[in-house]
């Protein structure tokens, strides 16, 4: 099974990435963006064919590693 | 005294540490490989090093604080053992959760490289005690993810608790409350980002590391 994370800043978080990225846009004239949030993407095969089984050990991966919940949020997509 | 220096891959403070124990305490130092799953006996103290372990991959210090010797750190400081991280290493106590909070890209976007001024927050600690209250004192900064996010009422609690050792007078990198460094609640963990081991001899251009060094070897030589 195709495992997909999501892991963004929590929102209320500084992101003075999304915020260069934000002014560069600008910058090339594409006015009216706000709000530019940049986040990462990990995708990862999981022998696993039970989907609860397969959201519960990537929780799991998030919690541990892949996301420090103390500033980043996650979100999983089984593919 | 003795002291353990931890090594990652892309550690690169981890010789200017080992030189700051032995040069200003005199402690018999030893390099520990992260790949190490327990520390030598009779360590006093540990020091995890800046620099860019596994080359920041992930989030800085976040696959360090999961190496095998990362284990062997957390259990040292729960048994009360000192623990002094800088730089990369701030980062990867936080990743570990032997301190609050988290350090995320500098506001500015920008490494910043530079000697900065900072005020003690708490002399009440194995590393602070030989400084005096808002006391003034130039190290050296080089991060680019050095801005420590405190979330919720973190900030709050760390201000109550004395917990701040070090603010900056002139924020580089938009620590929330100034932060520069923060003690661990038992007080024997200390994580900043400005570097003391750089400020230890007159040919770094300062010495006001020299105390801390020297604080913590007279502190941990009367125990």
């Amino acid at each position: 099974m195709k495992v997909r994370v999501e892991v963004m800043l929590r929102d209320g978080v500084f992101d003075p990435e999304g915020e260069a990225v934000r002014s560069a846009l600008g910058n090339l004239g594409f006015d009216g963006v706000s709000g530019v949030r940049q986040g990462k993407v990990i995708e990862f095969d999981l022998q696993e064919t039970d989907p609860e089984r397969a959201k519960h050990t990537t929780r799991e991966m998030c919690e541990k590693l892949l996301a420090n919940t103390v500033i980043e949020q996650y979100r999983i997509d089984l593919v | 005294m003795r002291a353990a220096v931890i090594v990652f891959p892309g550690s690169n403070c981890d010789r200017d540490m080992a030189v700051a124990f032995r040069e200003v305490t005199g402690a018999d130092t030893t390099m520990v490989w992260h790949g190490e799953s327990s520390l030598p006996d009779g360590i006093d103290i540990v020091g995890v090093p800046g620099g860019f372990s596994y080359g920041d991959y992930l989030r800085c210090g976040a696959i360090a604080a999961n190496s095998p010797i990362a284990r062997a750190i957390v259990d040292f400081a729960e048994a009360g053992g000192p623990v002094l991280g800088v730089c990369n290493g701030f980062q990867v106590l936080t990743e570990t959760g032997l301190l609050p909070g988290a350090l995320i890209r500098n506001a500015g976007i920008k490494f910043v490289c530079k000697t900065v001024g900072l005020k003690v927050g708490s002399t009440d600690s194995l590393f602070t005690s030989s400084y005096g209250q808002d006391e003034t004192v130039q190290f050296p900064v080089a991060h680019h993810d050095g801005n420590y996010c405190a979330p919720g009422d973190l900030l709050d609690r760390l201000e109550d608790e004395g917990r701040v050792a070090f603010r900056y007078m002139d924020n580089p990198n938009g620590s929330d409350g100034d932060v520069a460094g923060v003690l661990s609640a038992n007080r024997r963990v200390l994580g900043l980002m400005p570097h003391p081991e750089r400020a230890v001899d007159e040919l770094h251009g300062g010495t006001d590391g020299q105390r801390m060094f020297a604080g913590l070897a007279e502190a941990l030589m009367t125990v």
